[in-house]
């Protein structure tokens, strides 16, 4: 567990975020340190994407601030974040249906300019992923739901991030398939990127998780480490799908 | 030009240069052929030219870059009374105190070295005002849009008489200098060994390598850092966003890009028919250009070109056999060329998508550098 008197990769101080008169995240403060994995849990709706794009810098701030190693990033449009080292694997994979997977991955450097440190990361993502190598000239539209999303993450290592953004790697897929893109996820964070998770699957993500953050209607409603709050009676009948 | 050379049937496939040759074959005797059945086939192909311009830099904003533009027309405009303002008597009339004032009492009569870039860079501009407002929309919101503003250009240009006389009004702008390469008027016949050759040929090579220079230009492009930027927002703006693109800068590049070519074109167009009015800007004429592209295979530059040529030709084809026809059956002539163009327009949207929804010539998904995309299919 990080002391007290670090500094946090990512601090989040009474972050707002509206769309129009709508408020959908109205007060979040999170931390998130060097190394860590660090999941975000909550209800449809209660506000996590919005966090998470807020943080990447696709959507803008309505009130509080976000700090990145100390840095206040409310000026930083999303490409400069980016160049800081703040990556993010938007819902729902994003990726780009029409060109093939290994285009998939070169644009994930489109803001790097180092042709061998990418042609270096390309071959760490494919050992880290030898189904997407596999795949490599395949229009990327045409791989299987997991795939996709590993391909999804495999673009965003290549902009060779420091914190990896990651929303809702499980959706939509068979619980084996989730499974191994934990495992996947576990590597990249043994690798020195930190992670910040949004996720349903709320279960699997604490377990992975160093600590976590329960996010209901636009609020933090509980913080603590991932078994904390996997014990906490009030979670697992909430989120963890079980009654008392 | 590869992609048109594939065009070509058997040799596109075994022959490749053998192809080649032929599409430029093609392009240098088109004329001499057209000639043959009168002077009017000539000017059908100079305008097909204009609007494979029109298609290509229509093209980059709708195919390229993803952004559904029902106003393109509107910089076509802006080229068009670019060159009539600064290469025509209309200063002159307008202003002629002023005119004699500065010692150009028969108007201004710029050279077109000076007037295409004008037109091209007031076209940018005007995309770049086009493309701010529209930044966050998306389809449907943006096809109205810009559809608004195709129309705003438009109306402008009939009013723009009073107070000040800037466009001359619906009456619009006449006796445009005719484009002079440098002491070379266009406009003229020349009488060579015994041969009158026409100004229509003068202005149909004139313009082939405009189209040609536009087309390498765009080929270089959409494999470019640019290119590739411009077909990620297309696929998936977020994702786009996610790695690091400038959507906005991105957005307005494509508008103002896709523009200048619209102007420059519009440019060719003052100079090529001596006279402009509003008339020439409708909000049909954008909708005719958007049909070429999308006829054609949108995304691809071999589609904007054949689009452009088959959707111009046709027309006329047909009005030269409907317009007897009609005659000769009804006594007189029920349905007007005009229509008879948006008729054909709407027909081959029609078949276009029944028979082959993406377009002509489909383009190809991918777009990365050509001997990437040749290993990776060798691969495959």
């Amino acid at each position: 567990m990080p002391s007290e008197g670090d500094t946090a990769l990512l601090q989040l101080d009474g972050v707002q975020v509206a769309y129009g008169a709508i408020e959908a995240v109205k007060g979040v403060d999170l931390m998130l340190f060097e190394g860590e994995m660090v999941c975000l849990i909550g209800a449809n709706g209660a506000g996590k994407t919005t966090t998470l794009n807020a943080i990447a810098g696709t959507l803008p701030l309505a009130g509080g601030t976000i700090r990145y190693r100390g840095e206040d990033l409310a000026r930083l449009p999303a490409h400069k974040r980016l160049k800081l080292g703040i990556a993010l694997v938007p819902e729902g994979r994003g990726i780009f249906t029409r060109l093939t997977v290994e285009e998939n991955l070169r644009m994930g450097a489109y803001i790097r300019k180092d042709a061998d440190g990418v042609a270096a990361d390309l071959a760490r993502v494919f050992d880290m992923l030898p189904r997407i190598r596999e795949r490599l000239h395949q229009v990327a539209g045409t791989l299987s739901g997991g795939e996709q999303q590993m391909l999804a993450i495999g673009r965003a290592l290549l902009s060779r991030p420091r914190l990896l953004l990651l929303d809702e790697p499980s959706m939509g897929l068979a619980p084996l398939i989730v499974e191994k893109i934990f495992e996947v996820v576990q590597s990249v964070r043994e690798e020195g990127v930190s992670i910040l998770l949004v996720e349903q699957n709320a279960n699997l993500a604490l377990e992975f998780a160093q600590r976590g953050y329960v996010m209901e209607s636009g609020r933090i409603t509980l913080a603590g480490s991932g078994r904390e709050l996997l014990e906490n009676p009030a979670v697992r009948a909430a989120y963890l799908g079980e009654s008392d | 030009m590869n992609e048109l050379a594939e065009l070509v049937p058997y040799l596109g496939k075994h022959k490749p240069r053998a192809a080649r040759a032929v599409v430029i074959l093609i392009a240098l005797v088109a004329p001499l052929i057209a000639i043959l059945f009168g002077r009017t086939w000539v000017r059908v192909l100079d305008f097909a030219l204009l609007y494979m311009m029109l298609a290509l830099g229509l093209n980059l904003v709708v195919g390229f870059a993803g952004l559904l533009d029902l106003g393109y027309i509107a910089f076509y405009a802006v080229g068009a009374y670019t060159w009539a303002f600064l290469a025509s008597p209309h200063f002159a009339e307008a202003f002629p105190a002023f005119a004699a004032g500065i010692g150009a009492a028969d108007g201004i009569h710029l050279p077109f070295w000076l007037v295409l870039p004008v037109g091209a860079a007031l076209a940018a501009l005007a995309g770049i005002i086009l493309g701010f407002p529209v930044l966050r929309l998306r389809g449907d919101y943006l096809a109205i849009v810009t559809l608004g503003f195709g129309e705003i250009v438009r109306i402008f240009m009939n009013n723009l008489n009073y107070p000040i006389n800037i466009t001359n009004g619906p009456q619009g702008i006449n006796l445009l200098d005719s484009m002079n390469l440098f002491g070379w008027d266009l406009a003229r016949s020349i009488k060579l060994a015994g041969f009158k050759i026409d100004s229509l040929f003068f202005y149909y090579y004139f313009f082939l390598l405009c189209v040609v220079g536009s087309i390498l230009f765009i080929q270089r492009l959409q494999i470019s850092r640019v290119g590739r930027a411009w077909a990620a927002m297309r696929d998936d703006e977020l994702a786009a966003k996610a790695i690091g693109i400038n959507i906005r800068n991105m957005k307005l590049l494509a508008f103002s890009l896709g523009a200048t070519f619209g102007g420059v074109a519009g440019g060719l167009f003052g100079a090529f028919q001596g006279f402009v009015s509003p008339e020439s800007f409708s909000l049909m004429e954008s909708i005719a250009v958007l049909v070429m592209v999308v006829f054609g295979g949108m995304g691809n530059i071999a589609g904007a070109v054949v689009g452009a040529l088959i959707l111009t030709a046709l027309p006329e084809i047909l009005r030269h056999i409907a317009l007897p026809l009609q005659q000769a059956l009804f006594g007189q002539v029920v349905l007007d060329p005009e229509v008879l163009r948006m008729l054909l327009y709407s027909l081959a949207m029609i078949l276009m998508m029944l028979l082959r929804p993406k377009g002509l010539i489909p383009a190809h998904a991918r777009y990365s550098r050509p001997e990437f995309v040749a290993a990776g299919e060798a691969r495959a």
